[in-house]
């Protein structure tokens, strides 16, 4: 039975915050000391380098790894003093998009998304048509009865979106999502990603290496009105605004937090060779 | 042209000196590499193990995954169980018969191969099957999922890797061992009934009559116990090894090597003591 955990956000809390957070691996900082915020509605983007602890601290965020020191505060409550089982139901309230989909190569598509619902005893009717719901939203309804084995690398990712939004979650991380897409299909990701944001108010993380989903999702707004994504300097009346913050991490550590305008002004030599 | 190899020499051991650490922490070092991982493995998997048994004792239980596993593994396996048990007993009666007839006591032979195959052969080399089949699939199966980030996806959208993925394996294999390890039995005492009317020319009805008078409730006792303290063994080591994986393809590989080789040890060990503590109960 799962165990009742209240996970409505505590007022006046940002939806994640860390606190100090370090972890290690066979004794390897791996992220140290590591604090931040992000709002609600906002977009945090992660940029490193390979191997910098991206996904680590997506996990740390999702519970999935429990940090050596600091507190992981999400939506008002402390993963850190969670059991697993408390964590387990938490996490409904979280979507999380892995690097690769990491889609159940024994379940199908339709199966794959709905996995949350099944878990929940959702009546069959409820399930197609919200899973329909969930496909069509990442323009992946035609592939309800395929298997994983049989879809491209984006196709995989847009499905491992769509799972991650079966319940709606106001939170939704991301681990490299444009990884080794090609520029179309990356730009797909990101304006679904866009989409999430200013559509559903979603608060995200998004870990990348690729400094142009950090510019992308920056500099780009999702006008309903018209649907379809528009550069924010195109708007007139200036009540557009990207929620997106940036956040570099280097040797474990935090080198840069703010916003992609500060990142571009920035004289530093690391941040200027990662721009480049 | 001598003192300079001198010299070269003693450079070249000072240099190692410098570098040599002091013998105690050093030796300190090596016990602690030698014996923590070890141990930390074996504490990792006695949690493992309690875990699930606590999670087979209290719902929810996927009664669809453990049919799938029962399956697999058990109508999966059915086709080498049956071949091998055939022969096992056939090649029984083909070592045991020439000593029988020097003694002239061929009729004998039902006698030994039904109590050695129901007591320890039926169960040991069905076991033994199931681990190079299942051992080695479940924790391959599970090893590809920790690799490709399936089992934290299934965490992520909050189910308990354990109760999905573990304990309808080490539930279907505890219920369909025992019915394998029978059906190993019989088949291999079908075999060794037909080696013995051709090579002993001992009859059918003979055979199965000293056969199944030579079985005390002890031995098939005996006989069913030992499949299921096995199971357990085999799926639970499957499963540790299994979601334990680290570093690609290469870790799927070297875990499923693992699982086998640790299962096969773990079954002939615990096979002896099993044997060992239930003759002890069972004659006394």
């Amino acid at each position: 039975m799962p165990v009742p955990v209240t996970n409505e956000v505590v007022p006046g809390e940002p939806l994640i915050r860390f606190e100090n957070v370090s972890i290690g691996f066979d004794d390897v900082d791996v992220l140290r000391d590591i604090s931040f915020e992000v709002g609600a509605g906002e977009t945090t983007t992660i940029l490193g380098e390979s191997g910098s602890g991206k996904t680590v601290l997506l996990k740390l965020a999702a519970g999935l790894l429990r940090p050596n020191s600091g507190r992981v505060v999400i939506m008002g409550h402390d993963l850190v003093d969670m059991k697993e089982v408390e964590l387990l139901d938490f996490r409904r309230r979280i979507g999380f998009v892995f690097q690769e989909g990491a889609l159940f190569d024994s379940l199908s598509v339709a199966d794959n998304v709905s996995f949350r619902l099944h878990e929940e005893s959702v009546n069959a009717d409820e399930v197609e048509t919200r899973v329909r719901q969930s496909l069509r939203f990442v323009e992946m309804e035609h592939a309800y009865d395929k298997f994983p084995a049989e879809l491209s690398g984006g196709m995989r990712r847009r499905v491992s979106i769509a799972r991650a939004l079966i319940d709606q979650p106001p939170i939704v991380y991301y681990d490299s999502p444009t990884a080794g897409l090609d520029p179309v299909t990356s730009q797909t990701i990101i304006t679904l990603i866009l989409r999430l944001r200013d559509l559903n108010g979603v608060t995200s993380l998004l870990a990348t290496h690729r400094l142009q989903d950090a510019f992308g999702l920056a500099n780009f707004v999702f006008e309903p009105g018209i649907n379809r994504v528009v550069p924010i300097w195109e708007d007139a009346d200036g009540k557009h605004f990207a929620p997106t913050k940036v956040l570099v991490i280097r040797d474990a550590t935090i080198y840069f937090q703010g916003q992609t305008t500060d990142l571009l002004k920035s004289e530093d030599p690391y941040l200027r060779q990662f721009l480049a | 042209m001598q003192r300079y190899a001198v010299e070269a020499l003693a450079r070249t051991m000072a240099t190692l000196t410098s570098k040599m650490p002091s013998s105690g922490p050093s030796l300190l070092a090596v016990v602690n590499r030698l014996l923590k991982r070890p141990i930390q493995s074996l504490q990792e998997y006695s949690y493992l193990v309690g875990d699930t048994f606590v999670k087979v004792c209290s719902p929810p239980l996927y009664f669809r995954d453990i049919l799938e596993q029962m399956d697999v593994i058990g109508v999966g396996s059915l086709p080498i169980i049956l071949l091998t048990g055939f022969f096992i007993g056939g090649v029984m009666v083909q070592n045991t018969a020439a000593q029988f007839q020097r003694f002239g006591s061929a009729s004998l032979t039902g006698e030994v191969v039904a109590l050695a195959l129901v007591r320890e052969l039926g169960p040991v080399i069905a076991s033994l099957l199931i681990t190079g089949r299942n051992g080695s699939g479940i924790a391959s199966e599970l090893g590809s999922m920790v690799v490709t980030e399936q089992v934290d996806a299934m965490r992520a959208l909050g189910t308990d890797p354990v109760r999905k993925l573990v304990v309808p394996r080490v539930l279907a294999t505890v219920i369909v061992l025992p019915l394998l390890t029978g059906v190993a039995d019989l088949v291999g005492l079908i075999g060794a009934s037909i080696v013995s009317y051709f090579q002993l020319a001992i009859g059918p009805v003979e055979f199965w009559n000293e056969s199944m008078q030579s079985l005390a409730v002890g031995d098939i006792v005996q006989g069913l116990v030992k499949p299921l303290v096995f199971a357990i063994i085999i799926s639970t080591i499957g499963c540790f090894y299994g979601l334990r994986t680290r570093g690609g393809t290469q870790g799927v590989g070297r875990a499923t090597t693992s699982a086998v080789v640790a299962g096969s040890i773990s079954i002939i060990v615990a096979d002896f003591f099993i044997g060992k503590l239930l003759l002890y109960y069972l004659v006394s």
